[in-house]
């Protein structure tokens, strides 16, 4: 019996190891690109005004997205107040009450479907059943879609860490004499909280980029909002319409409502990591 | 099979426990009767049938996976949390079938506690840990609390290592304090029955002897049983010992008995090391 030299399957290794090294870093070199050139040109464009002022028709020096900003905040939001009990309460049932059963199985699939949705289609969903028939956008509509987003992905966290919460804690809550109902409140959700807000905070994050559900339901405004009923601005229909637009200074707009965005979902997933290391 | 005369008198004798409950007259506390239990289909326990002598502690032993603590896992009804596992037959506490269906699980585990293998300490602090039970099962004011939470910690003997630490998390002790924290947060709302399974396999053998003289102290006040893979433990803390063996009890007796003049050949093979 011959050995096998050994020449081939160094090579291999070397071939393989040296190619996913490569992809990870083209995956890094990818990020750190769009970031820095998204600070780089959207630098320009922050300042004071950006935040509080109207804005301006092409051409016209100053003004701000202070109204997509204040939209963005009031429809995300009001969306993770709707999410957020229903999620929590959805991922309850999955991880304490339903378990295995034929309920659980399928709200679970829904779950992973749901999130695996493109988000126009729910956006789309939104427009036919609310925006049609009241006849108008309004920020209502763009926080239910988002809310529809958001909602699996709570719902799934949710579950998760709660499976993570040994079933010896649970045992030990019940044979106190402990209802259900307390052992989840008191126990498991204590036990499980750093991942609880990891999920909260992910979910968020997951809706703030999103643009195709709120330019069928919120649209757009150039006014500041007077309530959630009207047509609102928002940070990323307003940069879909400035930078498809020929005038360099709505461009910059856009630029600068980027580097907002990244810098905020940026900040939800450090703060997500930070609670979870907390925790460890 | 053979069973217990419950006929030893308790020796009042423990000067570090105060006053024992009134009239602990030597009787059975619990009685198990044709107990069948089922993991799906696949059955686990065969007519088991047992009397747990009161104020006295009963040690069940056998090799892994025997039965030992689905058994006891019965006495509370704590198996219940898994929809698949099921029990048939009666379990009598003071002669009421605690397997009824209109058996009021809260009381029944207010009245049966349980110790687990592994410490399980709430993620909350020391004393909130010992508070927990209290605050279900009682109305009482904060100083009353103070107070119970204090004699529970003593009496499993773990006051003096924590009363400066009342406020720190219970996940922060060391292991053999966490589980005396778990003993403390057990005999705090006053239990009958107290079930330990295999409360030391998992802390360190000084930890362990802490918790054999505490169990030596406990059984004045509470009735106590015991699930362990340790046979000297057995034969330490233990007044009656059942073997059991693939779901069956094989012997039971007082442990003087089991462990010096087994009647089955598999009990005497067992405690002698010969097998399991």
């Amino acid at each position: 019996m011959n050995r096998r030299p050994p020449t081939g399957r160094r090579l291999i290794n070397f071939l393989v190891s040296g190619l996913s090294v490569l992809a990870s870093l083209l995956g890094i070199t990818l990020l750190g690109w769009i970031t820095l050139e998204v600070i780089y040109r959207g630098l320009a464009a922050i300042n004071l005004d950006f935040f509080i002022k109207l804005p301006t028709p092409p051409g016209m020096a100053g003004g701000g997205l202070g109204n997509a900003i204040a939209g963005t905040l009031a429809m995300t939001g009001l969306a993770t107040l709707i999410a957020v009990p229903l999620g929590l309460l959805g991922g309850v049932y999955l991880a304490e009450y339903g378990e295995d059963s034929r309920l659980a199985d399928n709200s679970r699939f829904s779950a992973n479907v749901l999130m695996g949705m493109p988000s126009i289609i729910i956006g789309v969903f939104i427009y036919a059943i609310v925006v049609v028939p009241l006849k108008h956008f309004s920020g209502y509509a763009g926080a239910l879609a988002l809310a529809i987003i958001m909602l699996p992905v709570i719902s799934r966290t949710t579950e998760d860490m709660l499976r993570l919460v040994p079933n010896t804690l649970r045992e030990t809550a019940l044979a106190l004499g402990a209802p259900r109902w307390k052992v989840t409140v008191l126990i498991v959700f204590r036990a499980a909280r750093a991942g609880l807000i990891t999920g909260g905070l992910l979910g968020v994050a997951r809706v703030s980029g999103e643009t195709a559900p709120l330019l069928f339901t919120a649209l757009n405004s150039p006014y500041w909002f007077r309530s959630l009923g009207e047509p609102m601005a928002n940070l990323t229909v307003t940069i879909f319409n400035y930078a498809m637009s020929p005038y360099s200074d709505w461009q910059q707009m856009a630029w600068g409502a980027s580097l907002l965005i990244t810098v905020g979902v940026l900040a939800l997933n450090l703060t997500a990591r930070f609670v979870l290391q907390e925790k460890k | 099979m053979n069973y217990p005369e419950p006929a030893r008198v308790l020796e009042p004798s423990e000067e570090t426990v105060e006053t024992p409950r009134p009239a602990p007259k030597p009787g059975i506390k619990l009685s198990v009767r044709h107990l069948d239990f089922y993991y799906g289909s696949q059955q686990a326990l065969f007519d088991n049938n047992l009397d747990i002598a009161q104020h006295q502690v009963t040690a069940i032993i056998g090799p892994s996976g025997c039965g030992k603590s689905t058994h006891i896992r019965v006495y509370n009804r704590i198996f219940e949390l898994y929809r698949d596992q099921r029990a048939t037959g009666e379990v009598l506490l003071d002669e009421k079938n605690i397997l009824d269906p209109s058996q009021d699980l809260m009381e029944l585990r207010r009245r049966v506690g349980m110790i687990f293998q592994k410490p399980t300490p709430f993620p909350m602090s020391v004393f909130d840990n010992v508070a927990f039970g209290l605050k279900l099962h009682y109305r009482m004011s904060k100083s009353e609390m103070a107070e119970r939470v204090e004699d529970a910690l003593q009496r499993a003997a773990l006051w003096d290592e924590v009363k400066d630490f009342l406020r720190k998390p219970g996940t922060a002790l060391s292991g053999g304090q966490q589980q005396r924290l778990c003993i403390a947060r057990a005999i705090v709302v006053e239990p009958e029955l107290l079930l330990m399974d295999e409360p030391c396999s998992a802390i360190d053998p000084i930890a362990t002897g802490k918790i054999e003289e505490l169990i030596y102290m406990l059984k004045t006040r509470y009735t106590i049983v015991i699930v362990t893979h340790n046979m000297q433990q057995a034969a330490r803390v233990s007044d009656f010992t059942g073997f059991f063996y693939q779901g069956r009890i094989i012997e039971f007796g007082t442990t003087n008995q089991i462990f010096t003049n087994p009647i089955n050949k598999q009990t005497e093979e067992y405690v002698t090391g010969r097998f399991g």
